[in-house]
């Protein structure tokens, strides 16, 4: 039963933090400088979060860094999320079984 | 027209789900050490949808530690959460109906904000339904399969679909930096900072989580100041117009592969 407690615990926590700021902003932002930070906010979180971390992926670098450069040049040239997404995840499942 | 939405959101969503199924299966897998039963594992999944969040709850749960500890851990684990939800109060129609901000917020998650944040124009609502609708039952049903299996996918392929999921986060960004030439530097620098955070020793003390708050509050703010997007221009970055991340091309690539 504690368990569950500590679960809900954290559910409240986790919903909180993303609730309140999409509650509590009702306007648009006219600050030029947050609108800025806000539009740049995604874009670096993922670039953060990919890199160094998709290197790991795989017991051998290589093989992920060449999953990376193929993503990165897909993506580049405007290729459809999806086929990005399965392509690199075909090229890496084909270069570990080599 | 929400219709449409919410099967192009569930589109979209697939590599999301394929993603979130891998991930959840290591969850699924450490919430057994954490001593959660396969419910257990299960109901926090649903209802938590964050894997570093989780992936620290399991030390503090099996540590029996204060629910405070817990409380303040998933608060700040999850403080980019907090950032992504103000960029979308920007992002959806101001006069939406407010329900519509309860239901949106709980799919908060990096990807489906990554989704989210790249569609033209104002979002609708029911696109990111979409993307729920497919990606949390993968998040939940690859946590049950983690602690029900002992590892009955080879490494190999956890890898390959680890992969799918780091190749969408790359088209999400990449394509905007492409119309958007002072991005592309900005990715990159992001990209250095972090390997630089990651192999630093010096760095250690500082949980993962909280390693990429400190570069998104950092790079962002010192982009914002030093390269402020004009009104149209920040819209178009945002909305996809000029920079069109991901889904845009999705919408092409869709139709391509229709006609091949």
């Amino acid at each position: 039963m504690k368990n569950y407690m500590y679960i809900l615990v954290m559910a409240l926590t986790t919903y909180f933090i993303r609730v309140i700021p999409l509650t509590l902003l009702r306007k648009e932002i006219t600050n030029r400088t947050f609108r800025s930070f806000l539009t740049y906010v995604p874009y670096v979180t993922l670039a953060v979060m990919t890199f160094p971390a998709i290197l790991s992926i795989t017991e051998e670098t290589w093989i992920a860094w060449v999953g990376f450069a193929a993503a990165m040049v897909l993506a580049y040239n405007r290729v459809s999320l999806f086929i990005v997404s399965l392509g690199c995840c075909a090229l890496v499942l084909a270069l570990q079984m080599l | 027209m929400h219709h449409s939405m919410y099967l192009k959101g569930m589109r979209d969503g697939i590599p999301v789900m394929l993603g979130y199924f891998v991930v959840s299966i290591t969850i699924g897998i450490a919430a057994r050490g954490a001593d959660l039963t396969a419910a257990q594992a299960t109901v926090m999944s649903l209802t938590n949808l964050t894997s570093a969040g989780q992936f620290a709850s399991f030390a503090i749960i099996a540590a029996g530690a204060p629910y405070l500890e817990l409380l303040i851990s998933q608060a700040v684990i999850n403080l980019r959460y907090c950032l992504m939800s103000c960029a979308l109060s920007q992002k959806v129609d101001q006069r939406m109906p407010f329900y519509h901000r309860l239901f949106m917020a709980f799919g908060i998650t990096d990807e489906i904000f990554g989704l989210a944040i790249g569609q033209k124009g104002k979002l609708d609502p029911w696109y990111m339904y979409g993307a729920m609708s497919v990606a949390i039952p993968g998040w939940t049903l690859g946590t049950l399969l983690g602690i029900l299996s002992t590892g009955m996918l080879p490494a190999s392929i956890l890898n390959a679909m680890n992969m799918a999921l780091y190749g969408m986060f790359i088209a999400i960004f990449m394509p905007a930096a492409r119309d958007n030439k002072i991005l592309l530097p900005i990715i990159f620098l992001s990209m250095g900072a972090s390997a630089v955070f990651q192999m630093l020793p010096v760095f250690d003390f500082i949980s993962s989580g909280m390693k990429i708050i400190i570069l998104t509050l950092a790079i962002s703010f010192a982009a914002a100041v030093l390269f402020p997007i004009a009104d149209e221009e920040s819209d178009g970055a945002a909305s996809g117009k000029e920079a069109g991340p991901g889904t845009d091309g999705a919408v092409s690539g869709g139709k391509e592969a229709g006609r091949s």
